[in-house]
């Protein structure tokens, strides 16, 4: 595996960053799936509506987001600083910080705290970190039973599924189907389960309150860490993970390097970025934060693992390293095209969607996720929503020129894709050349039939296959212009 | 006064009738259009499939092209946009720190069709007749690159005969984005299903934009499904004469 100016990337087959397929193949699929289309076309709908409507209420809207970016960028100019920072407050308020490199060190290193606790079940709160790791699986493999208390969590896990969202990791789910999960798989439920919103979150309720109340190890991820109190964040909407943080007796928090914040006040920009941009509400309903340990009061054994997987390889990519900004707060998804239409299963990573497409391939490296960064049709969405301004679509052709740049390097023979580029910049670069072709492309009217070409050969078949292509003109912009002003200054070669 | 024409690539060697029509239009409100003959392209399918390398002599090309050239106008946001935000960035990729420059001082006399109208000669009534239900669709790089807002729609407002009905999800992409219209052809196409029917749901007789490129798109899906909805570019709006359309 190459990697970028020395860093090591997320190693390979443990976690979850790399899909199986390339995105257009998987995609394909997610296209057919009516059932999938509908809910997610519902869902994004709704949240984009909510989102919009509170952003609006705010008249430093922007202002706040070039706060949030400059915060954040300043963080990352001095990552070593700020990490340090908070290892010292969180030892000296009683916790213990772990480094892990990578996926694996992580799992192993809470692997064995939470056997150290002799514990055989866990509870989590929702934390797309470890699910990046695979720790749940990591767990299980140890004999430990991971138990998700995330509404949309739980029903992914019970449905022996994968998340599909950031945010709403179930968006793909209807209630209909949902109900149909926890009927199958839930046990204990009432046989007489209806699907209504409330029925269902009342059985969730039940399900895991029994959990909550016996769990004696909670993992959790986290949204923020201020370095100068070494103090955690955590803000969620059910309440189950202000349950998971206070009632067991050990908590261990997963968190990547990238989301340290500075100062106590800077979480005044990022909780005011956040829910706004996630779920579109003014605040989230629980805020949860925690220094340390305090004796007699919730858990009296925090560890916080400090997680690498790749990161210090983005941040070393002086272009690519604003994708280490991002909050989570998936705003991007909801109004990204190419989401609405695939969901996020179809970019094999737990981090999809516009954020996924940069993020993803910087922590694998780009040719292990080569074909997301091409998962967009850079229409520009995804920048105007991103709270702190991540412009994903430069990200993108950034991340399309490295691809292209490490693909020359490490093939021999350069692919028909590369070939004819080249071709076409060698002949646009000359415009008597670029004439010649459009003279040979005229050629292509013996295909058209009423003034439109319905069939042409691969790789343009991709594009006759639903669209007709217009049949060239007889005389194109530039004859005709010569023919009605002639050639003045004699640079049509 | 003085504008030259930079007719991109596409309208060049596919929809002449767009260029023609640029040409027609600036004339009648009596600016003198030149047409430098050594343009070729801006580069912009190379720099956003990741071949920046094979962009950088078409970026040179473009400034050394239109560098003595006053005001530029462009029948496309796409292109204007990739002018704008990407000539200088593929420069300073590989180090060409003076090209960036030169090519940072031409994008700045680089418009946009309707950008140049409405903020440089200060018009939005052009003398357009063109008795036709019409909707429009804002291009993303018109949109979210350019920022070009409702200039497009003051224009055609002014247009006498027309009928503009509103594009339902108007911002939403037409799932062309170059080559993604074949790397990713089937999502490419889930998107164009979606702009179809908001176009059909109008009930316009023309689809219109300021890119070739999207129309290109909107109206290859068209006309497969023989829909009797065409496209036509804003440039050949505006430039239609109740003399001569």
């Amino acid at each position: 595996m190459s990697t970028f100016l020395g860093m090591p990337y997320a190693p390979r087959g443990v976690g979850h960053l790399r899909g199986d397929r390339p995105f257009p193949a998987a995609a394909r699929a997610a296209l057919a799936d009516t059932q999938l289309r509908r809910n997610l076309g519902k869902a994004t709908r709704t949240i984009r509506a909510k989102r919009a409507a509170v952003v609006a209420e705010l008249p430093d809207w922007e202002e706040l987001r070039a706060a949030g970016q400059a915060i954040k960028r300043h963080t990352l100019a001095h990552l070593d600083h700020y990490l340090e920072q908070l290892e010292r407050q969180v030892t000296a308020h009683g916790g213990t910080v772990h480094w892990a490199r990578d996926a694996t060190e992580a799992n192993r290193i809470v692997t064995g705290l939470v056997r150290d606790t002799g514990a055989t079940d866990v509870v989590k709160v929702k934390s797309i970190v470890t699910d990046e790791i695979g720790l749940n699986e990591a767990l299980a493999g140890a004999g430990i039973t991971a138990r998700e208390t995330d509404l949309a969590e739980l029903i992914v896990q019970l449905g022996h599924d994968r998340p599909s969202h950031i945010l709403v990791p179930a968006i793909h789910r209807n209630r209909a189907e949902i109900r149909e999960i926890f009927l199958r798989e839930m046990g204990d439920v009432d046989p007489g389960l209806t699907d209504t919103p409330a029925a269902l979150t009342e059985a969730a309720r039940r399900h895991l309150r029994r959990r909550f109340l016996s769990a004696r190890v909670g993992i959790s991820g986290a949204n923020f860490a201020v370095a100068e109190t070494g103090t955690l964040c955590v803000v969620e909407s059910e309440g189950n993970g202000r349950m998971c943080l206070t009632l067991p007796d050990t908590l261990i928090t997963v968190m990547g390097i990238e989301k340290v914040i500075p100062a106590w006040r800077d979480l005044e920009v990022f909780l005011q970025l956040l829910p706004r941009s996630s779920t579109g509400e003014r605040m989230n309903p629980y805020t949860s934060m925690w220094t340390g340990v305090t004796p007699g009061d919730g858990p009296q054994r925090f560890h916080l693992v400090l997680l690498d997987n790749g990161r210090t390889a983005a941040l070393a990519d002086p272009a690519g390293r604003q994708a280490l900004h991002c909050i989570r707060c998936s705003a991007c998804l909801n109004v990204c095209p190419v989401y609405e239409r695939t969901g996020g299963h179809a970019y094999g990573s737990v981090y999809p969607g516009p954020i996924g497409a940069v993020l993803s391939p910087q922590l694998t490296g780009v040719e292990d996720n080569a074909s997301l960064p091409y998962a967009s049709s850079l229409c520009g969405a995804c920048y105007d929503a991103c709270p702190v301004r991540i412009d994903i679509p430069a990200l993108l052709v950034h991340l399309r020129a490295r691809h292209v740049e490490e693909a020359a390097r490490d093939r021999p023979v350069p692919g028909a894709e590369a070939v004819a580029m080249a071709a076409a910049s060698w002949v646009m670069a000359s415009p008597a050349r670029y004439a010649a072709a459009q003279r040979a492309g005229r050629s292509g009217r013996v295909l058209r039939r009423g003034g439109r070409i319905r069939w042409l050969p691969p790789p343009l078949s991709a594009w006759t296959a639903a669209r007709d292509a217009p049949a060239p003109p007889a005389q194109t912009f530039r004859e005709w212009w010569r023919r009605e002003h002639g050639d003045p200054d004699g640079t049509a070669g | 006064m003085r504008i030259a024409l930079f007719v991109t690539c596409l309208a060049d060697g596919l929809f002449p009738q767009v260029g023609q029509a640029t040409v027609r239009l600036l004339e009648r409100l009596g600016h003198e259009v030149t047409f430098p003959q050594a343009q070729t392209c801006c580069g912009q399918m190379h720099t956003n499939t990741g071949y920046l390398r094979e962009a950088l002599p078409l970026v040179r090309r473009y400034v050394d092209v239109f560098e003595g050239c006053g005001l530029i106008v462009v029948p496309s946001g796409s292109c204007t946009g990739s002018v704008r935000h990407q000539h200088a960035m593929v420069a300073r990729r590989f180090g060409d720190e003076a090209l960036a420059r030169r090519a940072e001082k031409v994008a700045a006399r680089t418009y946009e069709l309707s950008e140049l109208l409405v903020d440089v000669l200060g018009v939005e009534d052009v003398g357009a007749y063109y008795p036709h239900r019409v909707t429009y669709h804002p291009t993303c790089h018109s949109l979210r690159l350019l920022r070009a807002g409702d200039r497009p729609l003051r224009l055609l407002r002014n247009v006498a005969g027309i009928d503009l009905v509103e594009l339902p999800d108007a911002e939403v992409c037409c799932g062309f984005g170059g080559t993604f219209a074949i790397k990713n052809g089937a999502v490419s196409t889930a998107m164009l299903a979606d702009k179809m029917r908001s176009v059909l749901a109008t009930g316009a007789e023309v689809c219109t934009a300021g890119d070739s490129s999207c129309l290109m798109h909107i109206g290859g899906g068209l006309s497969r499904l023989n829909a009797g909805t065409a496209t036509v570019h804003l440039a050949e709006i505006l430039a239609s004469t109740q003399d001569a359309r």
